[in-house]
């Protein structure tokens, strides 16, 4: 099982001083991005940048995203040309609107790792839903291709394209979170919630973060590494829940090793998912640094 | 001049023109054998026993009391930090007596002593003793302008050295923000209040002449807080104002909200954690960098957390300190030198926070300085090599631009000595393979930590042992190094002229462990 994305840090892609220390922010994930945190006069010099940076700097265990221009800009292919070859874990493809544009982003990305001699689907694509139409579309988006392994939501830009002003309750976009989150569940795919603008607002962020990640989002986006831990400390299970799922996994591991198809942990009937989310459940406290001692953890 | 190597194989010389003999560094604890003897400068009465005052009318003339001639030591303290206007007034005024080839004692030179290199190009000064050497000061040492060698001691090595008479001031012009007719003086109030007089009273009390100056002349008796007492001072100058306030009483520094520095703090916050120091009664010192700061943050959170109370804090004081004190997280803190304004308030109003002398803060040879009851002290360097050992001093490019300070003092004393700083700083490795300028040596160095990871001591194989159990990111140091040179290549040495030793860093034990060269 790969480690779970909680946090993915937006790294400005024309930022030389955090382009190379980013891995040391503690968030699971980074975002280099080339999209809206760039001028138009600076794009050129960010995809020269971030393309460097992927191939020459260690960036650890950190999984490494590019946000690249959208297909509706000049600057699209020439970013993809340019990313692809420094093989990012995923790339982002921004305003997603319907499979179409999935289709065409994968196209090329498959060209291109063909010409580089990169495996065939090595690259992630993270669809970022930003418009009303895209939400419509989420699920068939999040199918369009086997590329894509998570849907994103773009809160800010799906205000504006809606018409309607983001608050810090988020009424306004429950929708579209659950939307996103659905569609992204039944093709089996991450989810990761939109930004929290307001960074000196910790308390908030956590807020939010705990409603994400009880709607089922697998990770949220931070634009400041203070809002790292904060995102993390919304994802660390409780002691009783970790408890229990330890149990669950040892039962199963137990009832595999007999050959009992049917069991039950603390008199209740375990099956498959239960299971499957006591596995999660003891990875987000593994990593969240909890004891996670007699889950045997291979 | 004869050179050898001393333990760690650095240069040394054994005599220095100007300066007389010296013995090579020979490990931290080499003369802490007893056999070391203090020499105690004789104070003498010379105030006429009936004077009720002695404010003399002038600077000038206060000097020319005290029989200044060519050749004399004088001493300055460094409390006012970068408002000092006292320094400037005095030595003008020295030059306008035509008075040259002066010692220059001073406990530290900050940003607001680069008149200092002129006095050096004129003669006034032909000798520099200090802790700090920074600005004009520092490119005009390591240009090769002093004749002499600069000598850079501790705060702890300058109080060993005065009192042992290596510094024999014969005047001390203690800048004084509060002082009655009689020389009774505090840092306290007035508006050029400073905090601990830390510095000042070690010299008040060793000096053969004591001149205060003063922008805040007060009816005798000074009162409630004396922190050095009219039996010190032979005379009190009043000037129109000690220095710049804004300067001198700077805000207390806030706490840092860079992702780096943050990151480095939370390594070195787990590293204390993990060395289970952290428990009541426990004594602790940080400065006031925005690295040092972040550590006692995370301290803070996590006694609250425990409901832990420590023992003491020490050392150079910022606010923040002050505030765990007012918390009640500690039950003291020991003050030699404020850090910021915040702190002098809760001198004056705060029976647990207690001005200390230099001596008794970190003087090696006394009969127990604070810093010997140190648990943890976090330290920041300008680079660090293989050897653990510390630069503090010299910068990338060879120039003396630092403080020796209490860091060697510090880490000497501390259970665990912890080194903080970033992996490089502007593109330049902070990890080398050899620091140019040693101040603190290695084998009282416990972990240097950065954002990539802690590198523990080898010698230390207790605390390995403890990281490794609380699952720290333990590296060795040259994995760190090697790391932090694929991000920066390596740099071409800097060439200096090594016939020509332009400064000679003394270990707190007045050993020499390093000598500083003229740049080419």
């Amino acid at each position: 099982m790969s480690n779970p994305m909680r946090s993915m840090l937006y790294i400005p892609g024309n930022n030389p001083g955090m382009i190379q220390q980013c891995s040391f922010y503690g968030a699971d994930s980074i975002l280099l991005d080339m999209e809206d945190a760039i001028a138009l006069s600076e794009k050129d010099a960010a995809r020269n940048l971030v393309s460097h940076a992927l191939r020459s700097l260690d960036f650890s265990d950190v999984y490494m995203t590019v946000r690249i221009n959208g297909a509706d800009t000049e600057f699209f292919e020439k970013d993809l040309e340019k990313i692809v070859p420094s093989k990012p874990d995923a790339i982002r493809l921004p305003k997603t609107q319907g499979m179409e544009d999935v289709k065409h982003a994968d196209e090329l990305i498959t060209l291109l790792e063909r010409e580089n001699g990169i495996l065939e689907g090595t690259i992630s694509l993270h669809a970022m839903l930003e418009t009303a139409k895209g939400i419509v579309n989420a699920f068939s988006i999040a199918t369009a291709s086997p590329r894509v392994r998570a849907l994103t939501l773009g809160g800010q830009d799906l205000a504006a394209d809606m018409g309607i002003r983001r608050t810090k309750e988020g009424t306004e976009i429950l929708y579209a979170r659950s939307a996103v989150v659905m569609a992204a569940k039944a093709a089996g795919i991450m989810a990761f919630d939109t930004v929290y603008i307001d960074i000196s607002d910790l308390e908030g962020l956590l807020q939010e973060s705990i409603m994400v990640a009880g709607l089922g989002f697998t990770g949220k986006a931070a634009i400041h590494p203070s809002q790292v831990p904060v995102i993390h400390q919304a994802y660390r299970p409780d002691e009783k829940d970790l408890r229990k799922a330890i149990r669950v996994v040892r039962a199963a591991r137990e009832a595999e090793s007999k050959g009992i198809g049917v069991y039950t942990v603390d008199g209740r009937m375990v099956d498959g998912p239960v299971v499957t989310q006591a596995h999660r459940v003891v990875e987000l406290a593994r990593i969240s640094g909890m004891d996670v001692e007699g889950a045997d953890l291979k | 001049m004869k050179m050898t190597t001393n333990s760690i194989g650095r240069k040394v010389p054994v005599s220095v023109p100007g300066w007389g003999k010296f013995s090579p560094y020979n490990g931290p604890a080499s003369r802490l054998d007893g056999q070391y003897q203090a020499t105690t400068a004789q104070i003498c009465s010379r105030v006429n026993p009936a004077s009720r005052d002695k404010v003399v009318p002038s600077l000038r003339e206060a000097i020319e009391n005290t029989g200044l001639s060519d050749g004399m030591t004088i001493s300055f303290h460094h409390h006012l930090r970068n408002g000092d206007a006292v320094l400037k007034l005095v030595m003008d005024t020295i030059e306008e007596m035509g008075i040259m080839d002066l010692t220059l004692a001073p406990s530290s030179l900050t940003d607001a002593h680069d008149c200092v290199a002129d006095y050096i190009r004129r003669g006034t000064v032909r000798r520099v003793s200090t802790s700090g050497v920074r600005g004009e000061v520092g490119k005009a040492i390591s240009s090769g302008e002093l004749e002499i060698p600069a000598i850079i001691r501790s705060h702890g090595g300058r109080a060993r050295a005065i009192e042992e008479g290596s510094i024999a001031i014969d005047v001390a012009f203690l800048a004084a923000p509060t002082c009655d007719q009689m020389g009774n003086l505090n840092g306290l109030t007035g508006k050029s209040a400073c905090g601990s007089l830390g510095y000042a009273i070690h010299d008040a009390r060793h000096a053969r002449y004591v001149i205060a100056v003063t922008d805040n002349l007060v009816q005798y008796p000074l009162h409630p807080f004396i922190s050095i007492p009219q039996v010190y001072v032979d005379h009190v100058v009043r000037v129109n104002s000690l220095g710049d306030p804004s300067k001198i009483a700077t805000g207390a520094a806030r706490l840092t909200k860079d992702p780096l520095q943050l990151r480095i703090a939370q390594n070195a916050f787990d590293l204390i954690k993990a060395s289970e120091l952290l428990a009541p009664g426990c004594s602790f010192q940080v400065g006031v960098g925005a690295i040092s700061i972040a550590v006692a943050s995370d301290v803070r959170e996590y006694m609250r957390e425990k409901g832990i109370r420590g023992g003491f804090c020490v050392g150079g004081i910022g606010g923040f300190m002050t505030s765990m004190l007012e918390e009640g997280l500690f039950e003291a803190l020991f003050d030699t030198q404020g850090f910021d304004a915040s702190v002098t308030d809760s001198l004056l109003k705060n029976p647990s926070h207690i001005e200390m002398d230099v001596s008794w803060y970190a003087n090696p040879f006394n009969k127990g300085c604070i810093v010997n009851n140190l648990d943890v002290v976090v330290l920041s360097a300008l680079d660090v090599d293989l050897d653990f050992n510390v630069n503090v001093l010299t910068g990338h490019d060879g120039i003396l631009r630092g403080a020796s300070g209490g860091h060697s003092d510090t880490a000497f004393g501390s259970s665990l000595c912890i080194i903080v700083l970033p992996s490089y700083r502007e593109g330049v490795p902070s990890i080398v393979d050899r620091v140019q300028t040693v101040v603190t040596p290695g084998e009282t160095v416990d972990a240097i930590v950065t954002e990539r990871g802690i590198a523990i001591n080898p010698r230390r194989e207790d605390l390995l042992l403890l990281g490794r159990k609380a699952g720290l990111p333990l590296r060795d140091i040259e994995g760190l190094k090697r790391e932090t040179e694929k991000v920066t290549g390596i740099p071409d040495p800097v060439e200096f002229d090594h016939d020509h030793p332009v400064a000679l860093v003394e270990y707190r034990d007045g050993t020499l462990i390093d000598t500083v060269y003229r740049i080419r």
